[in-house]
């Protein structure tokens, strides 16, 4: 069964990279433009793994982690994070909000398939 | 969809969120605190950052990243976004609007300019924020950033395993499997000991997962420390209570198998040994026989009739293997599923969170946009132009159907007359599709106004007013040439220098205002300025001196005005560098009535100057009043007339030869033959026998015009004169009636400004008199 992808992210540009990355590597892709959106689509997406963003309008990505774990069902979603030069401040918040890993930016199809590999049964 | 689409959609979010970040910057400069904004405009930058960062855009990404540093100074409250700070910022703006550009299309930036505004913005990240703020903070996170993996160094994990701790399992996936007979024995070997803290299964990583990515290094085995597990009745669900002791022989390297718990670093106690050449592994030398493992799993399914603890001796080694893998797959799984007791009760704090990050849901959600599609233009326009055609159509039908059923009562008529008020509905729905904000166009005002304000040495702030006023996309991309022009105008010959602002008791800061507003079915541009006004003696001189007027002409203000609309008309004592790559105001002015617009110029000596352009919603359709002349069918522009009045013989007053006037309610008004203006006919018709349409010109008050008789109203399809025939003096364009017959569309400006030529001495004289 393929494995389904929650992307996260406010930038068109990113998402339709996320997208064509995630399916040629025979993921299933639902993607929301930012942390509200997220949440809402999350029960029906139903999702094996999340990548987010931090920087988003509306509700952010460190707020998205936060009310994704609230959720019973999805406590312990791997969820990864997308940032810049590993910064470590936000990478440090995002990891206080609940995410299991982290995507350094500029985004590159091979690590990202690597880090959702590696935090997916 | 490939990389170049991609690329293409980049470049048009980019144009989306530099439009975003001069929005933004402007409401900052003008003293907007909100933080939203401020975020809005970091996102901004940043998310060209992130893009340009795919695509491999160095240039870009360099600058956007300074800017983007400078911008979260701001953020977060150690820069204060002053006068100073956000021109700086606008100009970067204009850069990264500049790198973007060139990044598409390709040619240069001017490098010193974007190196300058380099170094600016890098000076306000670290000059005007205080010392400490600035030096330190950037630094601390770094500094821990730096250290690999603090917890290993800083708390080496007690050995908290005993001598039987460890039960040998040996740990192998069959999709990793690989070569097991492969030669490892020379390569260097390592002991990891990883003892996970419940904190790693909360953040959704997997105790198994990770062991699983350590098994790719090469050879392993594992051993499982499940001495902590208490019995199932005091079990913690939520808490960890295995560790691993691992014994692994790979050439990758120590980084390696550090880099396979990256993401749990901060959550697991790890320990990594490389072991001397020869070394045997502490994990592997124990040759311990196999432990029973002291939990039985059905137990977890259910089945708690199984005595915990219990194995059978003669269970295979192979059978136990697999117990202790499923042992930790399944504990993983416990800890994963376990309730929300432990987790509310750590989170007061994320609560309290959660609540502000509600509020601020509920506060911005009304600021949401409305979902959106991207459709091709030329789709759009497709169907304008068929929705056109069933417009023409259904008149034509609803003719014929009239000519055939005289009574008007038939159910086809009625039905028809629903079809009528379905297509216009339809038109409208369309047309509002093509609709788009003026905003973009205002906010490349913006720009031109500081690059010239730069240009000059005047200090000029743009203000607008409306931006979100729709009109028809056609009418927004040719708004932008005539209005940038104008704008360089206002700002070159408009304002004055600030020494003079300043004498003249004026701030030495110049005011543009650039306003929309719709007004009766037309949209109206305003740009006014505070400057020192028309100086209508020059103007005057000027046209005297260029032929344009008789020396002697008498004119009022606001002709003398509107003299600046001639063809190379140029009031600047010099041409300067702005005006003499401009073009004239002539050309302005046949660029706006081009989309069927009017434009006029009111001044006031020493106070400034207001450009006044008036401009269809849309260039497709328009409501006109359908009129007999001279046995032709012309249709007028509904939105020019006043009022239709049957001339009284006894309104009618003949003035000079040729001219005449009319009275209406105590006031006189020149009377317009239209048959004559246009050539139809020789000699003027008796008005009498005629109805006249008051109409409002944008230039020169009002006037009668007269036709021989009014057919009805009707919207009509516009089609282009001067795109299927030739352009027309005192014609718009042309239409197709229902009957299948083409009308041509009125140039109402055009008539009264022909009209004027005649009668320009005797509104003068009626001024006098009046």
């Amino acid at each position: 069964m393929k494995k389904k992808v929650l992307t996260v992210d406010d930038s068109r540009t990113i998402r339709n990279m996320l997208l064509v990355t995630l399916n040629n590597a025979g993921f299933e892709t639902i993607q929301a433009e930012d942390g509200i959106e997220g949440l809402e689509v999350l029960e029906d997406a139903n999702p094996d793994v999340i990548v987010t963003d931090i920087n988003m309008p509306r509700l952010d990505g460190f707020g998205f982690i936060e009310g994704v774990r609230k959720n019973e069902k999805f406590r312990a979603i791997p969820i990864l994070v997308l940032t810049t030069e590993s910064d470590a401040e936000k990478k440090n918040r995002a990891r206080q909000a609940g995410a299991t890993g982290w995507i350094v930016k500029p985004f590159d199809p091979t690590k990202l398939i690597d880090a959702i590999e590696r935090v997916t049964a | 969809m490939d990389m170049n689409e991609i690329k293409e959609i980049f470049f048009q979010e980019c144009e989306e969120q530099l439009a975003e970040l001069e929005s933004g910057l402007l409401r900052l400069n003008d003293g907007d605190r909100d933080p939203e904004t401020v975020n809005a405009v970091f996102r901004a930058v940043h998310s060209i950052k992130g893009g340009a960062g795919a695509f491999g855009l160095d240039d870009l990404v360099s600058f956007a990243h300074v800017f983007e540093t400078t911008l979260d100074c701001v953020r977060s409250n150690k820069l204060e976004p002053t006068q100073e700070v956000l021109k700086v910022m606008l100009k970067s703006a204009d850069v990264l609007a500049d790198l973007t550009n060139v990044a598409r299309d390709g040619g240069s930036v001017d490098q010193a300019r974007s190196a300058q505004l380099i170094r600016e913005l890098e000076a306000l990240a670290k000059g005007e924020a205080p010392p400490a703020a600035s030096a330190a903070e950037p630094a601390a996170p770094k500094a821990v950033a730096a250290k690999p993996t603090p917890v290993a160094k800083a708390a080496p994990v007690e050995p908290v395993v005993n001598e039987h701790g460890f039960a040998p399992v040996a740990f192998s996936f069959d999709d990793f499997g690989g070569d097991e007979d492969a030669t490892v024995n020379d390569l260097p070997a390592y002991d990891i000991v990883f003892k996970p803290k419940s904190e790693l299964y909360t953040k959704g990583n997997e105790a198994t997962l990770l062991l699983r990515d350590l098994s790719r290094l090469g050879e392993m085995s594992i051993h499982c420390n499940m001495d902590s597990l208490p019995p199932l009745d005091q079990m913690d669900p939520e808490a960890a209570y295995f560790s691993w002791k691992v014994s692994i022989k790979t050439d990758k390297g120590e980084d390696a198998i550090r880099s396979v718990f990256e993401f749990a670093e901060w959550d697991c106690d790890l320990e990594v040994t490389a072991l001397e050449a020869g070394e045997v592994s502490e994990a592997s030398s124990d040759d311990l026989p196999m432990q029973p493992v002291p939990f039985d799993l059905s137990a977890l399914d259910g089945d708690l009739d199984v005595p915990l603890g219990v194995v059978e001796e003669e269970e295979q080694i192979a059978a136990a293997q697999e117990a202790a893998v499923a042992a930790a797959e399944t504990a993983s799984n416990v800890l994963q599923m376990a309730g929300n007791a432990s987790r509310a009760a750590a989170s007061e704090k994320s609560a309290a969170a959660a609540a502000a990050t509600a509020q601020n849901n509920a506060q911005q959600a009304s600021s949401a946009a409305a979902p959106t599609i991207r459709v091709d233009l030329d789709r759009v326009d497709r169907l304008i132009n068929l929705v056109g055609e069933l417009v023409i159509n259904q008149a034509m039908l609803s003719q014929s159907v009239i000519e055939n059923d005289s009574n008007g009562v038939s159910s086809i008529n009625m039905g028809l007359e629903e079809l009528q008020q379905l297509t216009r509905e339809i038109q409208d729905s369309v047309m509002a599709i093509r609709a788009q904000p003026v905003k973009p166009v205002f906010q490349r005002m913006a720009r031109t106004v500081r690059e010239i304000a730069d240009i000059t040495g005047k200090s000029v702030r743009l203000v607008t007013e409306g931006e979100n006023t729709e009109v028809d996309k056609t009418v927004i991309d040719k708004l932008a040439e005539p209005l940038t022009h104008m704008i360089r105008n206002a700002v070159d010959h408009g304002l004055e220098m600030p020494e003079k602002r300043l004498a003249a008791g004026k701030s030495a800061e110049g005011t543009v205002k650039l306003t929309a507003k719709h007004r009766s079915g037309r949209i109206v541009i305003e740009l006014s300025d505070d400057g020192a006004g028309i100086n209508r003696e020059k103007v005057r001189q000027k046209a005297i001196d260029n032929d344009l007027i008789a020396a002697d002409a008498n004119l009022s203000d606001e002709e003398i005005d509107n003299l600046i609309f001639h063809a190379g008309f140029s009031t600047a004592d010099k041409v300067s560098d702005l005006s003499g790559r401009g073009v004239g105001m002539d050309v302005v002015k046949r660029s706006i009535q081009a989309l069927g617009g009017r434009i006029n110029i009111s001044s006031k000596p020493g106070h400034g100057s207001v450009f006044t352009m008036s401009l269809p919603l849309t260039l497709a359709v328009l409501d006109g009043m359908v009129v007999t002349v001279a046995g032709q069918t012309l249709v007028v522009p509904l939105t020019a007339i006043v009022e239709t009045l049957q001339p009284d013989a006894a309104a009618i007053h003949s003035f000079g030869a040729t001219q005449r006037l009319i009275s209406i309610r105590n006031s006189f008004c020149p009377l317009v033959d239209v048959g004559r203006i246009l050539n139809f006919r020789a000699t003027q018709a008796n008005p009498v026998e005629g109805v006249a349409l008051l109409v409002e010109s944008e230039g020169g008050g009002q006037r009668a015009l007269m036709v021989d008789a009014i057919q009805g109203q009707r919207q009509v399809v516009i089609k282009s004169l001067e795109a299927n025939y030739t352009h027309v003096p005192g014609i718009a364009a042309a239409t197709i009636l229902g009957d299948g017959r083409v009308a041509l569309i009125l140039d109402v400006d055009a008539v009264v400004s022909a009209s004027r030529g005649q009668s320009l001495q005797l509104e003068s004289s009626l001024a006098a008199a009046g």
